[in-house]
């Protein structure tokens, strides 16, 4: 497989056309954070309701290369489900893969393992992480009890 | 006709060490553009045999190195046709845009003032002037753009007006690659007692230009878009606007006389030069403007011309593609590839080795007036062959047949 081909992986270009869990709710029970990459456009928010300590809905929307829509997508079913701590978890072991580090593969349920191809892309890196980058922080931001609707920019290096 | 008509282009690209050690079609020129040796050696030779500072050193190594950077500024002015004191050293076009609108802007523009720009601007040319706007609660008149997306005489008379102080438009669209038709538009803009600023960062390296000719007010380009280092630019002034103008930063070398409460300048263009300059990228960028000129504009224009002739004939053959600026005035051409954002498509021609810019190119209005979040462009110069266009071509193609996979 070519490394091009490891990065569109049909099933990172079947999340791209049909997204799961997309469209945002309108309810004060979601802690949604909207990033916004301005170097290249991306645009994104998502939203997790968290019950019991645990992620019981995630919801996403925004514009964007199929990788940054694609991965909102998986990391959407990836979480959905899990306690806080293993979210926290996978956010990392994630960033660790995309970034060509040692990370757990076991860890992953689900598609999110097909994003490794991104580390050959470094400066794609950037659009397979702000899904994961805005969980991380409504996670942050629900542990905290603050800023039900956070707005950031993802800064440029 | 081949490329080695116009010049001896496999000479010219022994000298680039980047094409030399990559098997690259470098075609992001209107970012940045490739060092040749002889810059790199000339900033080389400033850091191994000289390596002082400049002006105020009584002994010889500073006097070459003054020496150096003040006909790095000899060969400025005569590149532009202007004279040595209206040639002041910044960082860059930005900086220089940045200059004129915080030190000219800031003093002259009142309340309820007009500024004339375009949403075809480079952010860095529109910026400034939104800020001394807002501050000054001054009005932001844009020109309005035809169904090209072009600024024409004909619409930038329906914005000028008895109110307008400052018209600040680019020479050349650096994200469409149209060329402005500055000449009247400085005649008109002059009849109203305005002044005009010409952003040619994406002028300068590609055609020739003459302020006085011209008779802008303030013109501004980067060295690095036109063969010399990063982090030096030049501002042209007006002597007469120069001399009156109000320096942006205070300290070292810009002074004539410092009291305890009061302080008088150098003149232009030392005035607004404060501290340390960037010497060795000076004398870098006059190196780049030697070499530039050996190689001749009229020579770089039908050579640039040619390559785009024949990208835009190659393209329009690709069904499935949208080009911005099909009728682009220089080496410049803005395109989608329908239906794959442009970032997708940049990895594509990543893998083939195609160096193209995607995203908004500092120019967000006018992707708003393309309804595009971001195109992808390619960008040629003189050391550009018909083979880097071919390999444009080819990843386009593959780009295109490769995300067809997935629809």
């Amino acid at each position: 497989m070519s490394n091009l081909e490891n990065l569109y992986r049909q099933v990172i270009m079947d999340h791209y056309k049909n997204p799961r869990n997309k469209g945002l709710k309108d309810s004060e029970e979601y802690y949604s954070v909207h990033l916004k990459n301005p170097t290249c456009g991306d645009d994104l928010t998502i939203q997790i309701k968290v019950e019991d300590n645990k992620i019981t809905e995630v919801y996403h929307d925004g514009t964007g290369c199929s990788i940054s829509m694609s991965a909102a997508s998986v990391m959407s079913e990836t979480i959905m489900g899990m306690n806080l701590e293993e979210a926290k978890k996978v956010i990392n072991n994630y960033v660790e893969m995309v970034k060509g580090e040692e990370f757990d593969e076991e860890m992953f349920m689900g598609d999110a393992i097909v994003y490794q191809g991104v580390s050959q892309f470094p400066a794609r890196f950037k659009c397979a992480t702000i899904a994961w980058k805005a969980l991380d922080k409504a996670i942050s931001n629900h542990e905290n009890c603050s800023h039900r609707h956070d707005e950031e920019k993802i800064e440029v290096k | 006709m081949k490329v080695n008509d116009i010049m001896d282009i496999n000479k010219i690209r022994k000298d680039f060490y980047v094409l030399n050690n990559n098997d690259l079609a470098y075609l992001d020129n209107a970012a940045s553009t490739l060092k040749p040796k002889q810059v790199i050696d000339a900033v080389t030779y400033y850091y191994e045999k000289l390596g002082v500072n400049i002006h105020r050193g009584v002994y010889r190594l500073s006097y070459e190195a003054t020496d150096l950077y003040e006909k790095a500024r000899q060969k400025v002015a005569e590149l532009l046709n202007c004279q040595f004191e209206e040639a002041v050293f910044t960082r860059g076009a930005s900086n220089a845009l940045n200059l004129i609108a915080l030190s000219y802007g800031m003093n002259h523009i009142e309340e309820g003032d007009e500024i004339i720009t375009s949403e075809l601007e480079h952010h860095s040319s529109m910026l400034p002037w939104q800020n001394v706007a807002r501050a000054k609660k001054a009005k932001l008149v844009y020109v309005p753009l035809n169904e090209e997306n072009k600024i024409t005489v004909e619409n930038f008379k329906k914005v000028l007006s008895n109110k307008t102080k400052v018209v600040a438009l680019n020479y050349i669209s650096n994200a469409m690659g149209y060329m402005t038709p500055v000449e009247e538009i400085i005649k008109l803009a002059h009849e109203k007692n305005a002044i005009v600023i010409l952003d040619a960062a994406q002028a300068v390296p590609h055609i020739p230009v003459n302020v006085k000719a011209l008779d802008c007010d303030f013109l501004a380009f980067s060295g690095h878009k036109m063969c010399g280092p990063t982090g030096i630019g030049v501002l042209y002034g007006k002597y007469n606007l120069l001399k009156e103008m109000e320096p942006i930063e205070f300290g070292g070398d810009m002074i004539d006389y410092v009291g305890l409460n009061e302080v008088t300048y150098k003149d232009p263009p030392y005035k607004f030069e404060t501290g340390t300059p960037i010497i060795a990228s000076a004398i870098g960028l006059g190196r780049a403007i030697d070499y530039i000129k050996a190689i001749g504009f009229k020579d770089i224009m039908k050579h640039e011309r040619m390559l785009r002739d024949e990208l835009i004939d190659k393209m329009s053959q690709i069904k499935g593609i949208t080009i911005h600026n099909p009728n682009t005035d220089t080496g410049i051409i803005s395109f989608n590839i329908n239906g794959v954002h442009p970032h997708d498509a940049a990895s594509v021609f990543d893998e083939e080795n195609v160096a193209i810019r995607a995203g908004h190119h500092c120019a967000q209005p006018l992707m708003h007036c393309l309804n595009e979040i971001a195109t992808i462009r390619a960008s040629v110069y003189f050391y550009n062959t018909r083979e880097d266009i071919n390999r444009l071509v080819k990843a386009i193609n593959k780009a295109k047949a490769f995300f067809e996979n997935f629809m």
